[in-house]
């Protein structure tokens, strides 16, 4: 692996800029993490961070919104605007020799928004209309339920907001949480591809450098849903969704968690898919990841079929039988597939500036490709399995959807 | 970049775009067939043996299969179209060697009873999850019935009927029949060398049985129609409408590829700013989808039952509009600079690049490196936009509603 040249620099304002320059590549692209995720809707507004996330790009800066996706498109910008718990997430792709034009467009979207009041209603019947699609596929209805049930609120609330709150927001509330909400301390800029880091740096600088820090607002912690819970809905199969408590992605213990749920859903060869699926056909899609927030982390699994009694059974006994052993083939496959897949990172410059980014976030650093695999090869079948026995697989949240509510067998209630 | 190509005795026709500066390599086996080459006994075949193809042969088990693919750290999969079974395989470049083997082990499965009993039930549930998904139901309905009593009417996963009734033999004769050594493409993209290549497909792939299934390719004659599917449970409707288009073989497909972006992209397009950005819709996309032998122009609408007539009405009148008078030249230049980057930066990535040199051998046996799609990309204008019009203007023959509305009046 060819050693990786990361450079960070923090602004007086408190704006991270974390870079990547891949020389072999002809694009570049970025990932700006602004804190201003969902975990700060108001009480009773969830979706108030996802309406701002759409209002951002319909005006900013001397361009209206049609000039502002004209220009961005010409620049053969791929962008993506997205709202999570903890961030506004803004990434985008292009050609390397685009990339200085891309941010200046930028710097008017994250400072200079327009949010227009008049087109307020429009966001919001977007937002409506996609959670009532979302009504009408289980499949993708399940896992925001399940998060609903295996974290407090508000980090288990949905971020593109519920069809019972959305109705209640107004443009006022959404232009109040820009203010509120969009600042530079605990934001993160990552940029990778074929850039020449002083460059790039020297213009964030300009264009960010004179945005003023705020004050972190606050937010109340909640409760979160029960532990056992069933949607009634008329569909062929029953959408199962399963978590249990995992380390976050800052924990020493990660590579180890990570190496567990990939003995458990990592390929075809994983235990999930081949008991579950291959062995008795029980289903056809099933797959279980880590989910990690900054201070805690979940297993989320998903599995939808038409055998939902037996299909619940016997995933959580291979979640559970873990703890009895793993094959030290088993951990070498986790290992082969983390090799191959940091290695054609380098191949995609979204992939690199979401990563360095978002390690940034959790950790304070960068972790480079090389220090992450030598962790990996360092796990050991002892050491994933001291993980696995402190951290057992049980307590488990159990979500169902589908036409009948699903028993949970007595030894995992 | 260096492109090579070479045909087997058997037929068997392998292509290579090879490249030292990538880190990975990805190999494909395109097979032409699909579910227009099946018979209504067998509706379902081509993709439940896709499925059975990681079952294994003589040598290697179905557990065997997965595990070796995962020891490798393989990043694999394999996909079943209406014209195509894609078998395919991204490694790095040391593991070619074992992922070829494999990859080659899944063309010439053993095809075993229990496994096809056992994976038979997978196929039921694959069913069964997509019979929940509003726009696949949508999407199956109206290839049916756009394509009216013409292959590519059948439907890629069969039904719950034809799934159970069919037999292993079944299967192993339609294998016999269309997995032939003129009827596959082998395609390799990235950092590899092109004696490797001949050597591992002359040990694995030369003793395949020659020949070639034949594949009657007219172009299909929609006779047209409004259908609508109630479902009172829905909370949204779902619409889909599909005209006819180029087939994959036709030059003004490109054009036909840029127009739907100009138009009905899912952002910046004419649609998106006349139905999504202002909230009439959730999604108001039209795409191009080529064919051997055919083509159309796929129109997709999610939205509000209630809003569901005047925005059809909205498309309607988008597609009257571009149909007499074109499209503008800045319109144009920005769908071109939209597919160029899109072209660049899928094609940094060896897996990337393998869709698109497999997919244009085995419909059109020509070879486009990236910068030939750029230059071609550049030389469309609004005069090679009019002339597409002229033949296949925008437009519905065929539409499927999927959602609570009885009716779409």
């Amino acid at each position: 692996m060819k050693p990786q040249e990361i450079h960070t620099h923090s602004l007086d304002n408190g704006l991270t800029v974390v870079l990547e320059p891949m020389p072999d590549v002809q694009s570049a692209a970025f990932s700006l993490l602004v804190p201003s995720g969902s975990v700060f809707d108001p009480p009773g507004k969830s979706g108030t961070g996802a309406i701002l996330c759409d209002l951002l790009t319909r005006g900013a800066g001397e361009r209206d919104s049609q000039q502002l996706s004209f220009d961005l498109d010409n620049l053969g910008v791929q962008r993506h605007e997205s709202i999570g718990t903890n961030h506004l997430t803004l990434t985008g792709a292009t050609l390397a020799d685009n990339v200085s034009q891309a941010l200046s467009i930028y710097a008017d979207i994250v400072r200079r928004p327009h949010l227009p009041a008049d087109q307020f209603d429009a966001a919001l019947a977007g937002a409506v209309q996609a959670l009532r699609s979302a009504e009408d596929d289980p499949r993708h209805k399940i896992m925001p339920e399940l998060s609903r049930r295996c974290y407090r609120a508000p980090w288990g609330l949905p971020s593109d907001g519920t069809l019972d709150e959305l109705p209640t927001l107004k443009a006022d509330g959404v232009r109040t949480q820009y203010d509120r909400c969009f600042r530079p301390n605990g934001a993160i800029f990552g940029v990778a591809g074929n850039i020449d880091p002083d460059t790039v740096l020297a213009q964030i600088q300009e264009a960010f450098g004179d945005w003023q820090a705020k004050d972190e607002p606050t937010f109340d912690i909640g409760e979160r849903g029960p532990v056992v819970d069933h949607i009634t809905y008329d569909s062929t199969q029953t959408h199962i969704g399963i978590a249990y408590e995992a380390v976050p992605y800052r924990d020493p213990d990660y590579y180890a968690a990570w190496a567990a749920v990939g003995v458990l859903s990592g390929g075809m060869s994983s235990r999930l898919f081949t008991e579950v699926r291959e062995k008795r056909g029980l289903c056809y899609s099933i797959s279980a990841s880590l989910s990690t927030l900054k201070d805690e982390a979940r297993v989320l699994c998903y599995v939808g079929t038409e055998k939902p009694d037996e299909t619940l059974d016997v995933t959580l006994r291979e979640m559970v039988r873990i703890g009895e052993g793993i094959e030290q083939n088993e951990l070498d496959r986790c290992k082969a597939r983390a090799k191959s897949s940091l290695i054609m990172q380098q191949e995609s410059t979204l992939a690199r500036s979401s990563s360095i980014a978002r390690d940034w976030f959790h950790l304070g650093r960068v972790t480079t490709l090389a220090e992450v695999g030598d962790r990996i090869n360092a796990l050991t079948v002892e050491s994933v399995l001291d993980y696995v026995h402190s951290h057992p697989a049980g307590n488990f949240t159990v979500m169902t959807i589908g036409p009948e509510a699903v028993e949970v067998p007595v030894e995992f209630s | 970049m260096n492109f090579h190509e070479t045909r087997l005795d058997n037929g068997l026709q392998i292509v290579a775009e090879l490249n030292p500066a990538v880190h990975s390599v990805a190999v494909g086996y395109f097979v032409r067939t699909g579910s227009r080459d099946e018979t209504t006994e067998v509706s379902g075949v081509s993709h439940f043996l896709e499925h059975m193809a990681f079952k294994g042969n003589e040598t290697y088990s179905a557990d065997d299969v997965n595990r070796i693919f995962d020891d490798i750290g393989a990043r694999y999969n394999a996909s079943t179209s209406e014209e195509v079974t894609l078998y395919y395989a991204a490694v790095l470049p040391e593991y070619f060697a074992q992922t070829f083997e494999m990859l080659s082990v899944l063309i010439q499965p053993s095809l075993r009873q229990d496994d096809f009993d056992i994976e038979k039930k997978v196929i039921l549930e694959e069913i069964g999850m997509y019979a929940d998904q509003p726009t696949f139901t949508a999407y199956e309905e109206i290839m049916r019935s756009h394509f009216k009593g013409h292959p590519l009417g059948r439907c890629i996963l069969g039904s719950t009927d034809s799934i159970n009734d069919l037999t292993a033999e079944q299967m192993r004769e339609y294998h016999r029949a269309h997995y032939r050594g003129g009827n596959i493409v082998l395609a390799v993209a990235g950092n590899i060398a092109w004696d490797d290549v001949l050597a591992l497909a002359e040990t694995h792939c030369g003793g395949w049985p020659a020949g070639q299934s034949d594949r009657p390719t007219e172009e299909a004659q929609p006779p047209g129609g409004v259908q609508v599917i109630t479902r009172e449970a829905s909370l949204q409707q779902y619409v889909m409408q599909m005209g006819s288009a180029p087939p994959a073989t036709d030059d003004r497909r490109l054009a036909a590829e840029l127009l739907s972006v100009i138009v009905g992209d899912d952002s910046g397009s004419r649609m998106y700013w006349e139905l999504v950005d202002p909230g009439h819709a959730e999604a108001a996309e039209v795409g191009y989808n080529e064919y051997d032998g055919s083509g159309v122009y796929l129109t997709f609408l999610g939205g509000d039952p209630e809003t569901t007539t005047a925005n059809l009405e909205r498309i309607a009148a988008i597609y009257d509009s571009v149909n007499r008078e074109g499209v503008t030249e800045a319109e144009l230049e920005q769908a071109r600079n939209k597919v160029a980057s899109r072209i660049v930066l899928r094609s940094e990535r060896p897996m990337g690049r393998l869709s698109s040199l497999g997919g244009n051998w085995v419909y059109r046996q020509e070879y486009r490196s990236v910068s030939d799609d750029l230059t071609t990309l550049k030389s469309i204008g609004r005069k090679e936009i009019a002339a597409l019009l002229e033949t296949y203007p925008l437009g519905e023959q065929t539409t499927v509603a999927v959602g609570p509305l009885t009716s779409l009046a």
